[in-house]
């Protein structure tokens, strides 16, 4: 079933379906390399400490299990036994829950995705748990209110609990729109300091968009489930950004002598924050909702040659 | 690897005399986008159409064989044809999409397509992307800079602008002028500078002047998709092709100025990092 769900997935992609095998050993390497991930990058010691210690944890339950025959419902508590899908977790901070509607857009893959290939585990509205678990995964979406004290500890907690941390959509990766709070609302006025949540935890992949596509969202699970790190090494590499606007076009490329004028940047921008003026992009900063799409999509920030390569067949 | 990945490269032309009048070279481009269009292959495309101002391209949807040919020529500086594209399938609601680029617009469709973070439903509607060759681009305003100050025209009297044979050519009514090409370097873009790509290696088709004789143009297939729609097109007669042994100047002259592109690229990317400064490439 999982395996016709992964050809399913790459023909949904436009990928070429590849044999099995060898998606079963690209499963282990992901498995190995997220917990190195994890291991390489925990900073404070206590931190590495407890990620070795949910590791091992970990591998003493998949031992525990291996014996078990896996059930394939998917009730919560049946689903906290399966050990060898990840264990990904959604929590919702300030934001619109556009990404979240934006994973639900992949409509074909989404009912096996869900109940085949990832357990969600934790998630207001998605899973009748109170408590958060231990997850491999922790997506999050919208950005953190450093005023409402539930916000801030919860997503102290997220890192505490997670494997890895993934700032879902641009709330969460810049502050995106929500930057602009200054407060003065129902039903808590002194609400007014919305900040990416890579300013208070580590964050350890970072998926922007305003809201992230359905397609983008997809080609990640795709690759966390083949273990394809070359393709999520961008997002990894843009985990620590938190600051984007159509400002950083122009200081970032255009007074770095970097733009070659080919307009991607006011393709990617979802407010129409951009046009093209003598062949530069100009940025009207009152539309700007500073996603970072423009930065992001730009060729000249980064540019990903190898996998459009092997995307292209060239 | 001067060229990048292909499949086959050929010296061609389109056979519809309408397409050659107008046409820069080959009329590869145009012959392949009505092609494509009259096939269904694509529902529009986005291409490089006039606007009042002489010399300032802007992007524009072409529905129809007419609109595209209309656009045909080459304009020496800036349609960002990208900037339509959601426009494109969202108010046109066009499922397939035909474009053509400079090898960085299609470096930015191409990263636009692998990682489509914030292009909803966007990226699966491009069906064609021909990349046409490229050794530098300039804004408008270096155009009108020596075409005033070194030729003596104006961009309103120029009916057509031409690079070949170690210059930049204009014809304007009173006659065809040649300046030679180093009277132009420094008034290119700084962006292309680092560029390494001269034969548009990314796209499902490129095409250029370079290595084909006057009136015909030198095609690389690339990807299935591009190689099979041009074969299609040769088969139905739109386009002629002839193998590139059997032309002059030939390949070896492509290879000299694709490989002179990148090392000159290099050499910038490393002057640019030595100072601190950042390259993508």
């Amino acid at each position: 079933m999982l395996d016709g769900l992964k050809n399913k997935l790459r023909k949904f992609l436009g990928l070429e379906a590849k044999p099995d095998a060898e998606d079963d050993e690209a499963k282990a390497k992901l498995k190995q390399e997220m917990k190195s991930e994890v291991e390489a990058q925990s900073k404070p010691a206590e931190e590495a400490k407890k990620a070795a210690d949910a590791a091992a944890e970990e591998e003493a339950k998949k031992q525990a299990e291996s014996s078990e025959q896996i059930s394939k419902e998917s009730s919560t508590q049946e689903v906290e036994k399966v050990a060898d899908k990840p264990k990904i977790g959604y929590i919702h901070m300030s934001g619109c829950t556009g990404d979240g509607m934006s994973l639900t857009e992949n409509y074909d893959i989404l009912s096996t995705l869900l109940t085949d290939m990832v357990d969600i585990v934790y998630g207001t509205t998605l899973v009748d748990l109170w408590e958060m678990p231990e997850m491999d995964l922790a997506l999050v979406e919208g950005s953190v209110c450093l005023q409402d004290e539930h916000s801030v500890k919860e997503l102290m907690e997220v890192r505490e609990k997670s494997g890895l941390v993934c700032a879902f959509g641009s709330c969460a990766m810049t502050g995106c729109f929500t930057r602009y709070a200054r407060g003065g609302q129902l039903a808590q006025p002194k609400h007014e300091s919305f900040v990416p949540i890579s300013d208070l935890i580590k964050v350890d992949c970072a998926i922007p968009g305003c809201p992230a596509s359905p397609e983008i969202i997809a080609k990640v699970v795709v690759a966390l489930i083949n273990g394809d790190m070359d393709y999520l090494q961008p997002m990894l590499d843009m985990a620590a950004c938190n600051l984007a606007c159509g400002c950083d076009l122009q200081t970032n490329v255009v007074s770095k002598a970097l733009c070659c004028g080919c307009g991607t940047c006011v393709l990617a921008c979802p407010t129409r924050a951009l046009e093209m003026v003598e062949g530069r992009p100009s940025h009207n900063k009152n539309r700007c909702i500073k996603c970072g799409a423009c930065t992001t999509h730009c060729p000249r920030t980064w540019f990903p040659e190898e996998q459009i390569k092997k995307d292209l067949g060239l | 690897m001067a060229f990048g990945t292909y499949k086959e490269v050929v010296s061609a032309r389109a056979t519809d005399k309408a397409i050659q009048k107008v046409a820069q070279d080959g009329g590869i481009v145009s012959a392949l986008l009505c092609y494509a269009l009259e096939e269904n292959i694509i529902e529009g495309a986005i291409v490089a159409g006039d606007t009042e101002d002489a010399w300032k391209p802007e992007p524009t949807i072409a529905m129809t064989p007419e609109e595209i040919i209309a656009a045909a020529g080459t304009k020496y500086t800036f349609s960002p044809n990208a900037i339509r594209l959601k426009e494109a399938v969202r108010q046109y609601g066009l499922e397939k999409i035909g474009t053509v680029g400079t090898p960085c617009q299609i470096m930015g469709l191409r990263k636009m397509q692998s990682y489509p973070f914030s292009t909803r439903f966007v990226a699966d509607k491009l069906a064609l992307i021909i990349g046409i060759f490229c050794m530098e681009n300039f804004p408008r305003d270096s155009l009108k800079t020596f075409v005033e100050g070194k030729m003596y025209s104006s961009l309103d009297n120029v009916n057509k602008m031409d690079i070949g044979k170690g210059k930049f050519w204009i014809t304007d009514p009173e006659k065809e002028s040649g300046l030679a090409l180093k009277e132009t370097h420094g008034y290119e873009q700084a962006g292309c500078n680092i560029c390494l790509d001269y034969v548009a290696e990314l796209a499902d088709v490129s095409t250029g002047s370079v290595g084909s004789p006057d009136g015909w143009s030198t095609v690389f297939t690339r990807t299935d998709n591009g190689a099979d729609i041009f074969t299609a097109a040769v088969e139905a007669g739109v386009i002629e092709t002839k193998p590139m042994d059997d032309v002059k100047p030939g390949l070896e002259l492509l290879k000299k100025l694709a490989n002179g592109k990148k090392d000159k690229g290099r050499k910038e990317i490393e002057r640019r990092v030595n100072m601190g400064l950042p390259s993508p490439f």
